[in-house]
């Protein structure tokens, strides 16, 4: 055995807790996850059926944890994990898997598959089984601070722009602040609109916020590929950055696994709890919607749905927050059929966006919420997920679809009273 | 061998139920856990208790989908649950031989289309498992040995009704002890186990807020 499957093996180990062995002793095996996910229903192929994912640590979890199991291991008769289970799960688990955990909401069993499929992640990534891009957005997330590459110079130099057009200061490294706010790369380089609509927003509430030079990036690769080290290793910096600049508060972007990363399981990772609180963006616009401190004017007039990222609003709970903003400046807000908790995921999560040899199947399962939105005929779609953004606004193109794509934050701030567009 | 089949073997495989279930629920419930460090945003416990409940109901627009085993699942458990519980002769049998005291046993029309409906659904879930191109590749040995053990109990169970031929009886009690036996060391343990993974999840859930 190589040490590198030793090392997998013993990962995997490590992950089979009461709860994966209450779930592996209660799975009858029905088959009902299969028809809650986007890759089985669009190419119907049983291979990705959610359960089957999870093969890798089951097997492991039969031949060591049960009777029947360990009675073959004695009797020399057993079927032991191999490299080649580890590549061909590889391919199932990264590329046929967006995490959106789906099957986890209709199990009859009530079996979590899709924090089991992290677990398996969490094996292959450390015997090398996972895909090549992945493994570089991590090596740059580590070295460079950014998945992108994205270094503070190449943020300032959007906040230089963005300051110049809509003529506000954007805070940066100011101690005591009330919120930190963290950004993703793909925010800065693709969407610098929301970078542009806190400004506005936090102008117009009176928020006390910053950002910070040395920890600005929200996205969580370790997450992603689930290098759980590595993964404490970025929210560390996030925690060092907030502590040095002792703010109460750290916004999560609209980016869904950086939500995961920095609300839910940070503290995990990095095993002990924040000294600040994390609010999501679109918690804080609520509260502050709420609280008579946003003063919108004008109605979004054209028919349009909400896209819920499956990190914020199926595993994170940020389901009424995105519906109360929204129905406070639109007419035409349509749901789609299944939405909240139950919406189809775009197809790129869980680093599949980020995963070049995915990219077949991802517009494949794409053709899911094509689906749902064919049903529904709207002009615009709004979201509040820039991954999410970006694998629909491909999906859209790939099929030939005339429909805009907005941030929530972004189409909030053009509705702000003193906002630049009002 | 009628006697060691009403005698020894019966109290050997209750004590291999018994203990291997308990045994089982302990170390799942009672099994070390990491701390989680995250401030939640709601109740745990109330998560918990709402998706031990609400997964006994699919999802509406999933059920169009998943109807056969829905439908075909409710008719086994429930035909099973009626069988095992309110069949005259095994309301007899739990008072005289172990809980000392019984209720009334279901009337004959109900037995029978109990049976019917257990018979049924396991029959169709047991071919939804060999057919469907997805339960069969994800099916394993396991899960056809307890389906065809449970089987042989029901028909063995019918079989004894024929209360004149004493072996009737004697084979529907062996199938009952083998299946007793199976059970702690097969997938027959979601029987129990679905309780705590419904709960641990449930819990998951509401602490992030979501209803599950």
């Amino acid at each position: 055995m190589s040490e590198s499957l030793e090392r997998g093996l013993n990962k995997l180990r490590s992950q089979i807790d009461p709860q994966v062995r209450s779930f592996f002793s209660t799975c009858v095996h029905c088959g009902i996850c299969a028809e809650t996910c986007l890759f089985f229903t669009e190419t119907r192929d049983p291979r990705y059926t959610p359960i089957y994912k999870t093969e890798p640590l089951r097997k492991l979890w039969r031949q060591e944890y049960t009777f029947w199991g360990k009675l073959a291991g004695k009797l020399g008769i057993t079927d032991p994990l191999t490299e080649q289970d580890l590549a061909d799960w590889e391919t199932l688990v990264y590329d046929g898997c967006s995490m959106c955990g789906r099957c986890s909401m209709v199990c009859p069993l009530g079996i979590d598959i899709s924090k089991i499929i992290f677990k398996v992640k969490t094996g292959l990534a450390t015997a090398g089984y996972s895909p090549k891009d992945l493994a570089e957005t991590t090596q740059r997330a580590v070295d460079i601070g950014s998945p992108m590459g994205v270094k503070i110079g190449a943020l300032q130099a959007q906040i230089k722009h963005i300051e110049d057009d809509i003529n506000l200061k954007i805070p940066i490294d100011v101690e005591q602040a009330d919120y930190m706010a963290l950004l993703s790369s793909m925010e800065i380089m693709y969407f610098p609109e929301y970078i542009s609509a806190l400004a506005q927003i936090f102008n117009h509430a009176g928020v006390s916020w910053t950002l910070c030079s040395e920890a600005f990036e929200a996205t969580n690769s370790g997450l992603q590929i689930g290098n759980t080290e590595v993964a404490g290793v970025l929210v560390e910096r996030i925690v060092a950055g907030a502590e040095k600049l002792k703010v109460k508060n750290v916004i999560s972007p609209e980016c869904g696994h950086a939500y995961t990363a920095i609300r839910w399981e940070g503290p995990n990772f990095i095993g002990r709890p924040y000294s600040f609180k994390v609010v999501h963006i679109l918690e804080l616009l609520d509260e502050l919607q709420q609280s008579g401190r946003l003063k919108l004017a004008g109605m979004e007039t054209e028919r349009l749905t909400f896209h819920d990222p499956c990190s914020i609003v199926r595993r994170g709970g940020i389901d009424s927050e995105p519906r109360n903003l929204l129905r406070s400046f639109t007419e035409n807000f349509v749901e789609m059929t299944e939405h909240g908790t139950m919406n189809w995921c775009c197809g790129g999560g869980g680093g599949v966006n980020s995963n070049e040899r995915a990219e077949p199947v991802k517009l494949q399962a794409f053709n899911r919420k094509k689906s749902q939105l064919d049903e529904l005929d709207v002009e615009t779609i709004v979201t509040s997920c820039s991954n999410c953004r970006l694998v629909i606004e491909e999906g859209l193109e790939a099929n030939d679809m005339d429909i805009n794509i907005v941030g929530l934050t972004e189409m909030l701030a053009e509705h702000l009273v003193d906002g630049t567009a009002h | 061998m009628g006697s060691i089949i009403d005698g020894s073997l019966w109290y050997f495989s209750l004590t291999v139920f018994v203990i291997g279930v308990v045994w089982n629920l302990v170390r799942i419930v009672f099994g070390k856990r990491k701390a989680d460090f995250s401030i939640p945003r709601d109740s745990a416990v109330a998560g918990a208790l709402r998706t031990l409940i609400s997964r006994f109901i699919p999802d509406r627009h999933m059920l169009p989908r998943i109807s056969l085993q829905v439908v075909a699942g409710y008719m086994f458990h429930l035909g099973l649950f009626v069988l095992l519980f309110f069949a005259a002769p095994h309301v007899r049998f739990l008072d005289e031989h172990i809980l000392g005291f019984g209720w009334s046993p279901a009337p004959h029309w109900l037995f029978i289309v109990s049976a019917q409906f257990a018979f049924l659904g396991l029959i169709m879930l047991w071919l939804h498992r060999v057919i469907n191109v997805v339960s069969r590749l994800i099916s394993d040995r396991g899960d056809h040995i307890a389906a065809i053990l449970t089987f042989v109990v029901m028909l063995t169970g019918c079989l004894a009704l024929l209360e004149t031929f004493n072996e009737l009886r004697l084979l529907h009690r062996l199938s009952v002890e083998l299946w007793l036996i199976y059970f702690p060391f097969s997938r027959l343990m979601h029987a129990f186990t679905f309780v705590p993974s419904r709960m641990f999840t449930g819990a998951w859930f509401g602490r992030r807020g979501v209803g599950s």
